[in-house]
This record gives structure tokens, sequence and C-alpha cells, in this order.
């Protein structure tokens, strides 16, 4: 089975089961290569689905100070592109999960497109999202996932009228990433009331399955989004928790009674 | 004359394009339609135009710095666009965004700013225009440039102060981005600089041609005008002065120099020359040389002079490189500093440091510059930075 397929295969079982999939997004490296793995298998054993894993960048503009904290730290920690490669193949083998990559372009284009995406087929990783891009500056990129079986991830945000819309899932994404709130990746107080809206406007042209996330912090939010979305994704609110806790394997145990309160708010 | 655009994806030969989040397509695609239509309307062009004569005080001069002619050897003249009011080019930009935001019924402009002066001029076309004004400023920036801040919050600006990475121009154009990105239907970007995604650097570019254009004319070697000139020189950071007094002038024979800033030398790594010493890569939007590392990550850049540290430049700086249309090269902190006191006590103006760089090669290229017709870029005026080298001046004294 293809990454993509892998992929496709999950969003299908949730559903049949009732509920949103669960995809936490963490930082690569964070709190350091070492111990970086042992945050994902606590996720894993916790009720996690799939991962986002993000490459560390030093000038992320789609994140807010929490994310964009981690990958500093985990850039000066050791974190290289290699040795993130090196991180998701462990990820990906140690817990059997589907990792999607989550990354800027500028490390895809300095490391080369190709290279950059036989790195992620060697790693055994299903998908790539590119924060940074949209459709237009997409293709390339899409072509060299495509063929050689890894997903693409597209954005769709409340700014987006229905015309890109067409444009974007033509692209034939393996999910589209919904922008639940305006802004870059952070924790809100207030939950988003954009969730029904983007849904609604996705299902009148496509089918491809929708996962929120950005500004998702709680799983009173998060249930929001499972209700209307077939995944969720949650980034800044556990990042914060590693990045607050004193070692790893308190980032550890905060880790896994988060992911296990987000995952229980799945069910619809 | 030249008169080319960006292809359809943006893109000056290989450099340029939209590299941007989802969320800013629209805005991208609504700015530049706004644009299209207002660039083409003469009305537009009548309301600039006007406030280009009586607010700003265009055209700026030309002078000939007779003086620092004799100490070059060479025939210098200077194109005062310190002159503008705010002291510096920014203006030239600023006003022409600011009356697009009003076009495109948005009521907040974000803007960031290095040394202040497009702070300034930002703040200055908000105030003439009734527009909430939000600054962006990094907090090294805000130190070595107390007077803009003032003037901007005078203005009625709100200045952010950003603490963030090196907290210079580069983290403040991030959380710009960052603030645009989450007030994108309110508010428009002015971006103070030939950077950014499509259709920023072409905007820009267009709205600072002017000073090259009426350098035209008023160099144009024909009877009553000032002598054609053999070599323009303008100093570059992102590159909006420079595009500004080059773009009239490519292909016409003329040496068209950018200086860059070599900070405390090329080789200690410490400086902002991207075209010179950097790598293709995408910073801020747009494919162009950077300074970053293998794995691409953008390194820090470092200058004495706020509004060239940056480690990125404009996209058709790029293409003007790769294409020899322009040459790059750069001088350090050193030369600079040497060139700000030399110029200000040989001509009786003070130079913004930013311009003290164009200077600098000028005075180091002397020899191979004998004889010859240069007209320097004198971007802005130096009152900011008056401080900064006292202070350092100070330092060097104790």
């Amino acid at each position: 089975m293809t990454g993509k397929e892998r992929l496709a295969a999950l969003f299908d079982s949730a559903n049949s089961q009732g509920r949103a999939v669960f995809m936490p997004y963490l930082t690569v490296g964070l709190p350091d290569p070492e111990s970086s793995v042992a945050m994902f298998t606590a996720m894993a054993e916790a009720g996690a689905d799939a991962f986002e894993v993000g490459f560390p960048y030093s000038d992320p503009l789609m994140d807010g100070p929490t994310i964009h904290e981690a990958g500093l730290a985990a850039i000066q920690a050791g974190t290289t592109v290699a040795v993130g490669f090196d991180l998701v193949a462990q990820i990906a083998a140690t817990t059997g999960k589907p990792v999607i990559v989550m990354t800027y372009v500028n490390p895809v284009l300095a490391v080369g497109i190709e290279t950059f995406v036989d790195r992620l087929v060697e790693a055994g990783a299903c998908a790539l999202i590119v924060s940074d891009i949209a459709v237009g500056e997409t293709q390339e990129i899409t072509a060299a996932c495509s063929l050689r079986g890894i997903g693409y991830v597209q954005f769709v945000a409340p700014t987006t009228g229905t015309d890109r819309l067409r444009e974007i899932v033509a692209t034939d994404p393996v999910f589209v990433y919904g922008i639940a709130e305006l802004g870059v990746t952070g924790e809100r107080r207030q939950g988003s009331s954009n969730l029904t809206t983007l849904a609604a406007t996705l299902r009148a042209v496509s089918e491809v399955p929708l996962v929120f996330g950005v500004g998702i912090s709680n799983p009173e939010q998060a249930a929001a989004a499972a209700a209307v979305g077939d995944g969720v994704i949650v980034g800044s609110a556990l990042v914060r928790r590693v990045l607050e806790s004193n070692t790893p394997e308190d980032a550890v145990t905060a880790l896994r009674s988060a992911v296990k309160a987000f995952a229980s708010a799945m069910t619809r | 004359m030249t008169d080319y655009r960006p292809d359809t994806s943006g893109r000056f030969g290989e450099f340029g394009g939209q590299f941007a989040p989802e969320t800013l397509i629209p805005a991208l695609q609504e700015l530049e339609a706004a644009f299209e239509v207002a660039w083409s309307d003469p009305g537009f062009h009548a309301e600039l135009d006007a406030l280009y004569a009586s607010f700003v005080g265009r055209p700026t001069p030309v002078y000939h710095a007779k003086r620092l002619s004799q100490r070059v050897g060479a025939e210098v003249y200077l194109k005062r666009e310190d002159l503008a009011h705010t002291g510096a080019h920014k203006i030239n930009n600023t006003l022409g965004q600011a009356l697009l935001t009003q076009r495109m019924g948005k009521s907040r402009v974000v803007a960031e700013t290095g040394a202040g002066q497009h702070g300034v001029a930002t703040a200055t076309a908000s105030a003439l225009l009734g527009l909430e004004c939000v600054v962006y400023m990094g907090a090294k920036d805000i130190e070595r440039q107390a007077l803009n801040v003032y003037r901007m919050r005078l203005l009625g600006a709100e200045v952010i102060a950003v603490h963030k990475g090196a907290a210079t121009l580069k983290d403040a154009v991030s959380e710009a981005f960052r603030y645009w990105v989450s007030s994108v239907e309110s508010t428009h970007y002015i971006i103070g600089s030939v950077v950014g995604p499509h259709p920023f650097p072409f905007i820009v570019r267009e709205f600072q041609k002017i000073i090259g254009t009426e350098l035209r004319q008023q160099m144009s070697g024909e009877p009553g005008s000032f002598p054609r000139p053999d070599v323009i020189v303008a100093s570059v950071g992102g590159g909006s002065n420079a595009m500004g007094i080059f773009f009239p002038w490519v292909r016409s024979g003329v040496d068209l120099v950018g200086v860059e800033a070599a900070g405390h030398g090329l080789e200690s790594g410490a400086h902002g020359a991207s075209l010179v010493a950097g790598t293709p890569g995408v910073l801020h939007g747009s494919r162009t040389y950077m300074l970053q590392d293998r794995d691409g990550q953008v390194i820090e850049a470092h200058s004495v002079s706020a509004g060239l540290d940056y480690p990125g430049s404009g996209p058709e700086h790029s293409y003007f490189r790769d294409e020899g249309l322009a040459r790059y090269v750069a001088v350090t902190d050193v030369e600079a500093l040497s060139a700000f006191h030399e110029f200000s006590r040989l001509e009786g103006i003070i130079p913004a440091l930013e311009s003290a760089h164009a200077v600098a090669w000028v005075l180091r290229e002397a020899a191979s510059l004998k004889g010859k017709t240069v007209v320097i870029n004198l971007s802005g005026r130096g009152d900011k930075d008056v401080q900064q080298v006292a202070a350092m001046q100070g330092d060097e004294d104790a």
C-alpha cells in the first residue's frame, strides 16, 4: 500500500466507526533528537491515529510563538533535515502510525524536490504538507509526490473562494487541511465559527477528507471540529506541554494525558 | 527604455513567484487586480502625481557634488531622495500603496521597518489618508533608531517591538506577515521593499521607478540638462531605492552598481550581502538570492545599517544579477562609517548609513571611475543615524 492509500484507508475506517481521525502535530527533535521518538510513542499509545511531524524551520511564517520557539529549540538541539528524516523513519517504524511530514518550502528546495520526496518514501512517511505555499506554487512538489505514492495535503482557508476551491481539489490532495481560524498556529480561547461554513463549501464541490487545524486548543473545540470534519489536528497546545516540561519524562506524561482527552473527543 | 513585467507566475526569469500560504492568496490576487485597475486609471495617476508634487516635493533635485567629484576624480552627481518628505525614497511607495488600500476598501495597514524610514513613510501616508497603522520593528532596531520610533508614534502609528531572532528587519517582516495572515480581510500589508510574494516586488518597483524616470529627464545629456551618466550607484538591502533608480536605465549602456552590506567582512559571515555571497532560495514569499545554510535555514544578516541588515534581496535584483543587467558589490561597516563622516564634511549633507554604502563604494573605486559621470542615489538623509554613530564614536573614544 502506498502512503496515500494508507491514509485513505484510515479515513474510511474511522468514518465507519463514526469518529474523526486525530492527528497530533509535534515538532521533530523536540525536546531533543534523542527523546523525540518517545514523544510520538506516548501519543500513539494515548490514541493518536496518525502524526503530523513538523520539521523545524528558522522563519516559520504560518506559525505562532509556540511552534516557532519549539523549532528554534529543535534546531539548537541538532535537528538538521537529515536528523529529521532519521527520526521520521524511527517514528513510523516504532508506532506503526501514518506519518505526515510538515515543513516549509525552503528546506524542500534546498534538499531538492525529488530528493526530499525520495527521502520521505525511504523513511516510510505517507504524506507531505508545505505550510507556506498554495496551489500555483505546488505543482512540481505534487507531481513528485504523486509519482512516488506520497500524498500531498492542500490548505483551504476561510478566505478561499469557490473557484479556487475547485482548483485546489483538482490537484487530488490526500486530504484538505481546513484552516479553522484566520491567522497563524496557536491556541485560542474562542472556538471557531468557520467550521460549518468551510465544511459545507468544500462538500459542495468534493468528497475529499477535510481535516481541521489552527487554533484548536482544547477537547471541546476539537469535538466541534470532529462533528463536521473527517479529522482534527492539534499542534500548539501539545507543543506547549513539551516546552513547559522540565524533563522528557514529564513531557511524555503531559502528552499522554492531553492526547487521551483529545482522542476521546473524536467520536461524533 | 524597458517596460517589462513579471510573467503570469510572478517571475522575473527564475526568480520571484508567489510562495505564500493559502490564507493570503486571495488578498494577493485582490491586490494585483486593484493595482492593475489603478495603474491604468489616469485618475489614480493624477491623484498620486499631485501628492508627489505638493506633499513629497517631487521631482527631487539632482545635485553636482563638486568637492566629492574633486576628491574622486570623477563627476559625481547625487539624486536627492533624501530631500523627499520624511527624508527618504520610501514615501514614493507608501503613498501609492496607501491609495490602493483605500481603493480596496480596507481601513488599516501593517508594515515592517528596519531603519524606521519605511515605518515613518507608512505612518505619514496613513495619517494623510486617515488609515490605522501598525508597524513591526525589531527590538534591536528600535534601540538604534529611537528617533524614528518617536516620529512614527507622533504620526499616530502603533509601533510593536519584535524580540524574536536577531530582532532586526527579517524578524519584523515575518511578524508583519503573521499579523497580516490574521487580519487580511480588513488590513493591507504595505511592504517596504521590492521583496515578498508576487505582486509586491512588481508593485513596489512600479511606484519607485519614478526615481530613475526623473533622472532620465534630468540627466539626458541634452542642452540644458546634466550630462548622461556612465555609472549609477545605489545601496541594496531589499533593494527598492536601487530598483527605483535602475529600472528605467536597464539595457541603456549605463553601468548599474548595487552596493550591499559586507558588515564585518564577507569572510566573517556577518554581513547582508545576499546577491554577492548568497544562494537562491525562498525568503518571505519569493525565490531570490539569500543567506541560508545547507538545510535551507535562514542565516541572520549583519550590517551597521538597519536598512541593509536583511538576509535577502528583491527577486528582480537576482534576475538582474544573473542576466548581467546590473552588478552587485559590497562594502564593510568600517568603509560605510568612514564615508558617512567624509561625505558629511565634503558636501554638507549627512547621508543615511544605507546611502553611505553607495558613497563608500565610489570612494573606494575612485581609480576605476576616473573621468566618468557617476550618479549616487542618495536614498535617505542621515539624521536618524546620528545618535547611533555618535554612540559608536563614544565607544571608540573611551
